[in-house]
């Protein structure tokens, strides 16, 4: 096992707790504004580490170009349903969670 | 003509996407709890994202470089499907006037 395979799988092991606090996220926030957080940031930084893992794991170079291109289109699809879903829950007048509200 | 099925063969890059599975699933429980219909969305794409990055472990883990393909069309569906959720349904509360959609 060279180096670059210990460091793949470092990297996808180091993945599983950003999805882990995602999901838990996802569970435990209060209200659709910080879910949106769990959602688009934790996720997405797990999703990056699985890249970057087989990056490191995949022998040819195009291959990796693709991860890359597929973690940049997710990215993008996150970031643009974010503020779509955020826009219309404001626009719903769903209020954001306070902590006097507690 | 009769094919045989290779069998397939998994190696230890399974466990994180086992986990990584896990991890999915404990996160749709949401769908259940909602409040909003745009929760339960969430959801799905919590499930869209971690389908990405367990079928680019399993490209790892069996071999197979075409499950790379597979997870760029769940990418790109997951992007279609939140859009046209808060364009066609979620988003146009003003235009079909309020009160009517109760779907909140």
């Amino acid at each position: 096992m060279s180096l670059t395979d210990l460091l793949g799988s470092f990297f996808l092991l180091l993945a599983i707790p950003f999805f882990w606090g995602g999901s838990i996220g996802l569970l435990r926030f209060p209200d659709i504004y910080t879910r949106l957080h769990a959602l688009t940031k934790a996720d997405n930084l797990g999703l990056g580490f699985v890249v970057a893992g087989s990056i490191l794991l995949t022998e040819e170079w195009t291959v990796g170009v693709k991860l890359l291109l597929i973690w940049l289109a997710v990215l993008t699809a996150s970031t643009i349903s974010c503020f779509l879903v955020a826009n219309a829950a404001r626009k719903r007048k769903i209020k954001p969670w306070m902590k006097s509200q507690i | 003509m009769i094919t045989r099925r290779r069998p397939i063969r998994v190696n230890h890059y399974i466990w994180p996407a086992l986990l990584i599975l896990i991890s999915v699933v404990v996160g749709l429980i949401r769908i259940l709890r909602g409040p909003t219909a745009a929760d339960r969305m969430l959801a799905a794409q919590l499930f869209g994202t971690g389908g990405v990055a367990i079928l680019l472990i399993l490209a790892q883990a069996m071999q197979m470089p075409s499950l790379v393909d597979v997870a760029l069309t769940y990418a790109l569906l997951a992007a279609v499907t939140m859009v046209v959720f808060v364009r066609r349904h979620w988003g146009n509360y003003e235009n079909t006037g309020k009160g009517k959609d109760e779907s909140h």
